[in-house]
């Protein structure tokens, strides 16, 4: 395949599709940008869920203690 | 201190001030890729929400706020390539066939078909370095490979082109 094949298929293709170089915003991006910003989700520090693991271990090895941490709760 | 460097210590007015700044040619350059304006915008404002997760990985001195920005919007706009690969491909392009009725019209449906045959990462270089005939320097820094990998790209894909295009019965 040579350099003409190349510049054939451009030409063919800048054909069939115009460039988009000369594309302009509409909007300005700010407000949805803030939006996002705002949207974030929240985020569960990692030993939140360190907690949440040991509770579950020591509730299924020792299922004794649920009383226990329903009296405590 | 420049913007940049204010927006790597943390400061949130500088995110502002760059995203003013930058947010019309982050959308040009999407926009060449995708090749849809409502996609364009929406991928323009996910590639700052990128930026601004990934401050603190930014150092003012490795490189230019722009370059480091484009290859992030690059990555976005192939990754909105890849989930809609499957969907409609160009968008905004197939919106306008109606100006192109018969054969010609045809013959644009069977090119942008062939493109569609194209990996996303494939399809992005030919878009870039064909249609919107960028320099494959620039194509190269916003991949994030060398130039030799762009004109490697860029052959395969012309290469693709031509054999789905053969097979449809258009002879470029």
């Amino acid at each position: 395949m040579s350099e003409r094949d190349i510049e054939e298929l451009k030409k063919l293709l800048k054909g069939a599709l115009a460039p988009k170089s000369d594309s302009e915003l509409c909007r300005d991006l700010w407000p949805a940008m803030l939006q996002r910003l705002d949207a974030r989700p929240v985020l569960v520090p990692w030993w939140d869920w360190a907690l949440l693991a040991a509770v579950i271990a020591v509730i299924c090895f020792f299922p004794g203690v649920i009383p226990a941490l329903f009296y405590h709760l | 201190m420049d913007v940049a460097e204010r927006f790597a210590a943390g400061d949130p007015e500088a995110f502002e001030a760059l995203f003013r700044q930058y947010q019309g040619e982050v959308f040009r350059w999407i926009m060449r890729i995708v090749r849809n304006s409502a996609a364009a915008e929406d991928l323009t404002v996910e590639t700052f929400w990128r930026v601004y997760r990934a401050q603190a990985r930014f150092r003012p001195g490795a490189g230019s706020f722009g370059g480091w920005l484009r290859r992030i919007a690059t990555n976005v706009a192939i990754d909105h390539l890849r989930r809609s690969r499957i969907e409609v491909p160009l968008p905004d392009d197939l919106g306008t066939s109606a100006s192109h009725p018969g054969e010609q019209g045809e013959m644009r449906r069977q090119i942008l078909r062939a493109l569609g045959k194209l990996s996303p990462r494939l399809r992005g270089t030919v878009l870039l370095a064909l249609v919107e005939e960028e320099p494959y320097e620039k194509i190269a820094q916003a991949l994030g490979v060398s130039v030799s990998a762009v004109k490697l790209r860029v052959f395969r894909g012309v290469r693709i082109l031509r054999k789905e295009l053969s097979k449809a019965g258009v002879h470029p």
